[in-house]
């Protein structure tokens, strides 16, 4: 037989996953506070006011960063489900769980920021709009798959019925993202698509963007870390595990009581002499 | 570009509703940065418990007494 190393599923491991968003989750926290700074800088003290909207556009450098990632966290839940349904990895619905939250709140606030945007752009802050209503959707997917998950207390069976949720729900991202093109609505078309130049200012461009990548790390770091906490629960019975906290408590990176602070210190004294 | 910190604060006029939209979207990320910390301090107290609950039955049951 093949020595069992598959490169791609090195990480479907928990003691491996655990490991690399240890080293991975400070750095994507980093990340993506350096470029929130940059972002926020660059959308309120260099990109000009908008001739027709005035100052109003600027909701919409968190606007479509997170309506982006409502949709993109979607995708990749489903594709976690598809991978947990067919192929049992464990690791896969740990992941699509994780990515739920996060998700349903980015989808959240992009409609949240489109209604106060709306408001004073359009004079409303709903409409029955094809764009608007696939999002609404989009959102209740999102709380159907948490709600399913958290309903259902044997953790597999409520976990292979929310991925399938969650996969027969990802038809749903297509009709977003395509519903300004399909049905003429109120929702305005496309600024930044793969194949032609943005059609708006650099300086606005470059806030997006800056944006879209802060609002990126975050959601990576956040779904890394709630999966950790969740494999860390899941595998608490492990020796590996059990060596984690073991190393921990000698290091004296956790401190979950004055104890185990005193024993670390006496511990790591011990090593000196 | 802004005529003081009170130009900047009404934002032309439109000032409720983008500070609205990132009040709000700051909040709700503070939020879950709360929660999930919560979340693993909790669980890390538990595995730590586990561990300890561990050590000290084998201490007591082990190869060494």
């Amino acid at each position: 037989m093949l020595p069992r190393r598959i490169p791609w599923l090195t990480f479907a491991a928990p003691r491996n996953f655990h490991a690399l968003v240890q080293a991975l989750a400070p750095w994507l926290v980093r990340g993506a506070v350096v470029l929130a700074i940059a972002g926020l800088y660059t959308g309120f003290f260099v990109a000009p006011p908008d001739y027709q909207q005035g100052n109003s556009y600027r909701i919409l450098f968190i606007h479509v960063p997170t309506a982006w990632m409502g949709m993109f966290l979607y995708l990749l839940m489903a594709m976690y489900a598809v991978i947990h349904l067919v192929w049992r990895i464990k690791m896969a619905d740990v992941m699509a769980r994780c990515l739920a939250p996060t998700g349903a709140l980015m989808t959240f606030v992009a409609l949240w920021t489109g209604a106060l945007w709306g408001a004073p752009t359009w004079g409303t802050f709903w409409v029955w709009d094809a764009r608007l209503t696939s999002t609404l959707v989009l959102l209740f997917l999102y709380l159907g798959y948490m709600a399913l998950r958290s309903a259902v207390d044997d953790r597999e069976k409520g976990g292979r019925a929310a991925s399938l949720l969650a996969l027969v729900g990802v038809v749903n991202v297509p009709i977003i993202y395509f519903s300004v093109e399909w049905w003429h609505t109120l929702h305005q078309g496309m600024s930044v698509t793969l194949t032609s130049a943005p059609s708006m200012a650099p300086s606005m461009f470059t806030a997006l963007l800056l944006m879209t990548g802060a609002c990126w790390l975050y959601c990576a770091a956040v779904t890394l870390r709630r999966a950790q906490v969740d494999v860390l629960e899941r595998e608490a019975d492990t020796q590996w595990v059990r060596d984690v906290v073991q190393r921990r408590e000698v290091n004296g990176v956790s401190r979950p009581g004055a104890a185990v602070a005193d024993e670390s210190a006496a511990v790591r004294e011990e090593g000196r002499s | 570009m802004w005529d003081g910190v009170g130009d900047f604060i009404a934002m032309g006029g439109h000032g409720p509703y983008v500070w609205g939209s990132y009040g709000v979207f700051a909040a709700l990320l503070i939020a879950e940065v709360l929660l999930l910390g919560r979340q693993r301090r909790r669980t890390r107290a538990m595995l730590v418990r586990r561990c300890r609950r561990q050590v000290a039955a084998q201490s007591h049951w082990g190869p060494e007494s």
